[in-house]
């Protein structure tokens, strides 16, 4: 009488679970399948196209990188892009270390100066600053940060200076939000633990705070390089679009992503011209893993 | 570095309009350790951020009455916070060491009150975790990272930390409730040990160890202070019913 009423009482237990555990491993199993096909398609793309540069059409890897003169439609077609390769780093390191103390400084007064008015008010206005199109960024440096470069210093305004300080502007959320969190994260007693000691809130801030985020804020300065590094349009409105390396920072100049943005509907499919824009793309793809796996010690360094 | 210990008089704290704790006096000899005790909301921990004006750092908070110490009102609000933490240390509940070496962590307060020869802050670390008994485990690891340390060794450096200051008394605010049987016995070691030197003031949500380690037992109930006897008589022969009752366990 037993033994068939223990059968079935199991079975009515396990099959309807077995089910819905297995519909839910299916469902999750095939969007990270879809994710992952997705990348690998995408790195597949720009790899194939941007490598075909130096095994179809014959460049040379090392003139792409250190080249000086881009002229792909020229007799004979030069392609050099060591002047976008330099744009895109100048931009993006100049606009970093312009953020970076803004960002971070503004993270320490929201959080340890003025948490109240800081948390609740101060972070959703600096996240505002990230939902405005990059457009507008540019349309606002074209219309007031290089006429006022132009008043003051030597040149026409555009360039470098003027592209860092807009991409300055927009990766400042970035840096603060993260930023913000970090300080925000940070153990309260250490802070008291300070404090109990004799220290004030200055030494506090600049000898237990700060360290002890440091690879954090790293992190905040380092995505918003390499949003700055990734950005075409703003910079692209701002910079002159001039092929070469100038000589100050008020000079016309170009990045890797306005080069490509400007020339890439103006070529044909599988010519020299069109495969060295994708060479260009690997090269800022590249670039954007490093900015990843940077992050990525970055972190690791900071749950130690 | 005597001193006449710690004298407080009608001390209330008020979080806002409510009153957390209510003109309590009580005085602290030097060379005993003295355990607050009384249930979760008492008024306890309150009381002892407010020796060292910890308050101080939470907006809100308003603190009436007196703390004397070698004859200086410390709750007056022209005295110098920063010189004040320097004489009286103080330990948390939850381990909170620096995120820095162990030889840096015990260095950090003496660095901010004037000491920059390497030779003579050589000299404060190692007889900062000597007496915290930690010298023999760390002497081969100073410039290892604390935190790399057992929960019990943290909460021994950061007392080798207060004690680097050379401060005259030493609040702790449960220094064991987040530590393991083995570290809670050798903590309240220290804690005999460190009396022969310090005024000691502990907040204990056990009542063993307040029976263990104190020498006085003040009770704190509903922001009042009920009693404050020696910790023999406290926990023998109460004079108020309610002590009675939350020592036996008889209560809530």
């Amino acid at each position: 009488m037993e033994q068939p009423a223990v059968k079935g009482q199991k079975v009515a237990f396990v099959k309807p679970h077995v089910r819905e555990e297995w519909i839910g491993r299916i469902y999750t199993t095939l969007c990270i399948l879809f994710l992952i096909v997705t990348i690998v398609a995408i790195v597949y793309f720009v790899a194939s196209k941007g490598l075909s540069t130096f095994f179809k059409n014959g460049v040379n890897i090392g003139d792409l990188l250190t080249g000086l003169k881009w002229n792909p439609e020229g007799e004979p077609p030069l392609f050099g892009a060591l002047p976008f390769i330099f744009g895109s780093f100048s931009t993006s390191l100049l606009a970093a270390l312009i953020a970076a103390p803004l960002g971070c400084c503004a993270a320490i007064f929201m959080t340890q100066i003025m948490p109240g008015v800081g948390r609740k008010y101060l972070q959703p206005v600096i996240e505002l600053l990230a939902g405005i199109p990059s457009v507008v960024y540019g349309f606002v440096g074209l219309s007031v940060i290089v006429p006022m470069l132009r008043a003051i210093f030597p040149g026409q305004g555009i360039g470098i200076m003027a592209g860092s300080l807009v991409l300055a502007v927009m990766i400042l959320p970035t840096i603060t939000t993260i930023a913000t969190d970090a300080l925000a994260a940070l153990p309260s007693g250490l802070k008291e633990g300070s404090f109990a000691l004799g220290a004030t809130r200055w030494q506090t801030i600049y000898r237990i705070v700060i360290p002890t985020t440091l690879p954090a804020l790293l992190t905040g300065v380092v995505l918003g390089m390499s949003r700055a590094f990734g950005e075409a349009l703003a910079v692209q409105m701002v910079i002159g679009n001039a092929p070469h390396i100038p000589r100050s920072l008020f000079e016309s100049t170009s990045t890797l992503t306005s080069a490509i943005t400007l020339s890439m509907g103006n070529t044909i499919t599988g010519s020299a011209h069109n495969n060295a824009l994708w060479s260009l793309a690997l090269i800022l793809l590249t670039m954007t893993f490093i900015f990843v796996f940077i992050v990525r010690v970055l972190e690791r360094r900071n749950h130690r | 570095m005597q001193t006449n210990g710690l004298k407080v008089n009608e001390l209330s704290v008020f979080y806002g309009e409510k009153e957390a704790v209510k003109k309590v006096s009580l005085s602290f000899a030097p060379q005993t350790v003295t355990a607050l005790i009384g249930p979760s909301g008492c008024g306890k921990s309150t009381f002892l951020r407010s020796l060292n004006r910890m308050n101080d750092t939470i907006g809100g908070v308003r603190t009436t009455g007196e703390i004397w110490i070698d004859g200086v009102n410390i709750n007056d609000p022209s005295i110098d916070v920063v010189e004040l933490r320097q004489q009286i240390g103080m330990v948390w509940q939850r381990p909170n060491p620096f995120h820095k070496s162990i030889y840096e962590n015990i260095a950090f307060g003496p660095r901010y009150h004037g000491i920059k020869k390497k030779k003579q802050l050589d000299e404060i670390v190692e007889d900062s975790l000597r007496k915290a008994a930690l010298w023999e485990e760390t002497k081969d690891r100073l410039h290892n990272s604390a935190l790399a340390l057992s929960g019990g060794q943290q909460q021994r450096l950061c007392i080798a930390r207060s004690i680097a200051v050379k401060p005259k008394i030493i609040l702790m605010d449960e220094p064991a409730s987040a530590l393991d049987p083995v570290s809670t016995s050798k903590i309240e070691e220290l804690i005999a040990e460190l009396k022969k030197e310090y005024c000691i003031v502990i907040v204990t949500h056990n009542m063993q160890q307040a029976a263990r380690v104190s020498d006085r037992t003040a009770f704190f109930y509903m922001g009042k202070l009920i009693e404050a006897d020696s910790t023999e008589v406290m926990f023998t022969n109460p004079t108020q019913k309610e002590t009675d009752d939350y020592i036996s366990g008889r209560f809530g």
